[in-house]
């Protein structure tokens, strides 16, 4: 447990920087990932990530040190310009933005990759670790490494703070900003330079390769969680800070670990759970959701068919064995059970000896629908002038979507009407009477 | 005589990446070929770990499930998860390639697999790695046997499933219309990508396998509409990138798949501004 405490109180000065680091670093492209992912440029994070290896390459070729600042220097530079081929690319071809991504990367990646052999085969010594660059080298973070990461992310804040209700309306309907008289070229120049700063800064922890899910992983996590881009930027960059920490703490236990890759296994992992967790937009919330609705629509048409039966024999209070109710309504046997299983439950049906009969409110429920059913029929052959034998199966579906108060503007509009089109009785309980 | 055969590597990678990144490239998918080459990365290191061996055929098979796996996760998450298809490319293939990472770093002591390798390959080493019969005769470098092999399945592929894959491609409702069975044809796509790229792997490394996906089939797109031209320039182009891209590397002394990769941006260039030109008449 001694390296866990020496590991959660910093006191490690190694470890300080590394957590330091990729924290910082997950912060400012959990705020800038928001954007591009708003913007559907995620993979834009990816282009440039490749494109500063021969920025940094030229950087060093010029300068002959390692320097942190000088290196940055040429890793925006071609970051940059990747990301106006890019657009150039789209605008002037027939090229669609993922192709011109995919271009632009592997080429500039290539020419990196030339650069890079040739400075190897140079024999330059001040070269060693220039290649650490392609898979990160976040355990050999430097004082000075953590300044410019200080600094990118003030720049970020600032910038994103002081131009929330522009960027806003940028990444939500350009056409509207643009309408607005709001100078979208400006900004989304601005944009674009913070994601090439995010990126430049962010491969020194993850390399090239995995730059891209630092920017898309905790975005897309905060979007199943909430509508509004305040909270979206909050959430994101919550959830990347503590993915970079547990993945820095992961890598840490073991020698040999590269924390890189353990940010982003950690960073997907929360985007999984969110994907599969979150209320409203998660996989699980809408299953369920659904399975809701489904039940509902089975209940409905169980109930229908107990009122079809009585209306025919004129008695609503009689019992039905299974095998009548699926005359009625032909449904599979095992829905059928399951349904009549809710509403005996729900106290909407007795099970007797005799079968299965509507209680009070059973019936209540079972008149609302037909009731509803046949309301949405007439509306649809006396407003939308549809025949009478065409407005069924519509009605079938809407039956179970009308709310009360839509029901209530209904009658309004057709004037408390006696009968649907098909001259049946457009059903009233005593308790929907009294109302 | 090794010139001869890095540029023929170099070549059969061109080829193969011409003819599947023409189809990519038209069912817009051209990001998921470059997600396919790094998601392939885990089950390469799986199957080398069951194998030992980095030419055996199981190792290719591993790795190309890898690569169909990573496809239809891209499409559960976009589809079944509602995650923007673009998000969901990047989440799947940095997911995959950091398991890869870590994999590698795990058995350090029993994978001798150098990662740098798998970015961007050796090339150079390729005529090294020759297959003798028992007789004696030197049959030419094992990589040349496997990636020729690949492309010989291609093009049949391409001969009997031409109508298939380019119906799926250009309409795919048309082509479901007519009885053509769409995520077959799909699927048969994707496998035929991953397989390339595993094949390509330990020669080019997975840079070089984009470049050849995109470039060729991108400049073969800006200047012909017809699909079989498409096919027939993006392969012409793949090949002039792999002997230019040779003789640029040799010259400046640096790596060979950078150099390939590099010239298929040069063409594309070249391409991009007469098209520009011509349009401005």
């Amino acid at each position: 447990m001694n390296s866990l405490s020496q590991f959660l109180t910093l006191s490690d000065a190694n470890v300080r920087y590394v957590v330091i680091g990729c924290v910082l670093l997950g912060i400012s492209s959990g705020l800038m990932g928001v954007y591009t992912l708003l913007r559907k440029r995620a993979l834009i994070g990816d282009a440039i990530a490749h494109a500063v290896l021969p920025g940094i390459c030229i950087a060093f070729m010029l300068s002959g040190v390692r320097n942190t600042w000088v290196l940055f220097a040429g890793a925006v530079v071609t970051g940059s310009l990747a990301v106006y081929l890019v657009d150039l690319v789209t605008r002037r071809s027939r090229l669609k933005p993922d192709a011109a991504i995919a271009l632009v990367l592997s080429v500039f990646f290539g020419a990196g990759i030339l650069l890079l052999t040739i400075i190897q085969s140079s024999g330059n010594a001040a070269q060693s670790g220039l290649d650490k660059f392609l898979f990160g080298k976040a355990a050999a973070m430097l004082p000075e490494d953590l300044w410019l990461f200080g600094v990118v992310l003030l720049l970020v804040v600032v910038v994103l703070f002081f131009g929330y209700k522009e960027f806003k309306l940028l990444a939500f309907d350009k056409g509207y900003a643009q309408s607005q008289g709001i100078p979208v070229k400006a900004l989304e120049m601005a944009l674009s330079s913070l994601t090439v700063l995010t990126v430049a800064t962010g491969i020194q922890a993850v390399g090239v390769v995995l730059m891209s899910s630092l920017l898309i992983a905790p975005a897309a996590a905060s979007r199943y969680w909430t509508n509004r881009l305040s909270g979206m930027l909050l959430l994101s960059a919550i959830m990347a800070s503590i993915g970079a920490y547990i993945g820095a703490f992961i890598s840490y236990t073991k020698p040999g670990m590269p924390t890189g890759p353990w940010i982003v296994v950690v960073l997907s992992c929360i985007t999984l759970a969110s994907m599969i967790l979150a209320p409203n937009q998660g996989v699980l919330a809408r299953y369920l959701q659904r399975r809701k609705h489904r039940n509902k629509i089975l209940q409905e048409n169980i109930l229908k068919a107990f009122f079809h039966l009585g209306e025919k024999r004129d008695n609503q209070a009689l019992a039905y064995e299974m095998e009548v109710l699926r005359q009625q309504r032909d449904m599979p046997v095992a829905h059928l059970k399951s349904g009549l299983r809710s509403l005996v439950r729900q106290g909407a049906l007795l099970d007797s000896n005799d079968g299965y009969q509507l209680t009070r409110s059973g019936l209540e429920a079972a008149t609302r629908v037909v009731r509803l059913h046949r309301l949405w029929e007439l509306y649809l052959s006396r407003h939308l002038n549809i025949a009478p034998d065409h407005v069924h199966e519509d009605a079938e579906g809407i039956e179970h979507l009308i709310t009360p108060e839509l029901e209530r503007e209904l009658e309004l509009l057709l004037d408390s009407p006696g009968t649907d089109p098909h001259d049946s009785q457009i059903p009233y309980t005593q308790k929907d009477r009294n109302r | 005589m090794d010139a001869f055969w890095i540029i023929l590597t170099g070549s059969l990678v061109a080829l193969n990446g011409a003819l599947l990144g023409s189809f990519l490239l038209l069912r817009r998918m051209s990001l998921v070929g470059d997600a396919i080459s790094h998601a392939v990365l885990p089950g390469i290191v799986i199957a080398y770990l069951f194998t030992a061996s980095l030419t055996s055929p199981f190792l290719l098979i591993g790795a190309a499930l890898t690569g169909l796996a990573t496809t239809w996760i891209i499409e559960t998450l976009n589809q079944k998860a509602r995650l923007q298809h673009d998000a969901a490319i990047g989440l799947t293939f940095t997911l995959l390639f950091a398991i890869g990472v870590i994999l590698v770093a795990t058995f350090a002591g029993q994978i001798d697999l150098d990662m740098d390798c798998v970015l961007y390959g050796e090339i150079a080493y390729v005529p090294l790695d020759t297959i003798t019969l028992a007789s004696g005769i030197d049959m030419g470098p094992k990589q040349v046997w496997t990636l020729g092999s690949v492309f010989v399945g291609l093009i049949i592929l391409l001969l009997t499933g031409y109508r298939g894959l380019s119906l799926t491609t250009f309409d795919a409702g048309y082509a479901a219309a007519l009885g053509f069975n769409t995520s077959f044809w799909h699927y048969a796509l994707m496998g035929a990508v991953s397989l390339s790229t595993v094949a390509a792997f330990e020669s080019v490394g997975a840079i070089l396998v984009v470049a050849f996906l995109v470039g060729p089939a991108a400049t073969a797109f800006l200047l012909t509409r017809s699909l079989k031209w498409m096919l027939l320039i993006a392969s012409a182009v793949g090949i002039a990138s792999a002997v230019s891209g040779y003789y640029l590397a040799f010259w400046l002394n640096g790596s060979i798949s950078g150099a390939m990769a590099l010239m298929t941006g040069a063409i594309f260039t070249l391409a991009f501004v007469w098209q520009m030109v011509a349009k401005r008449q």
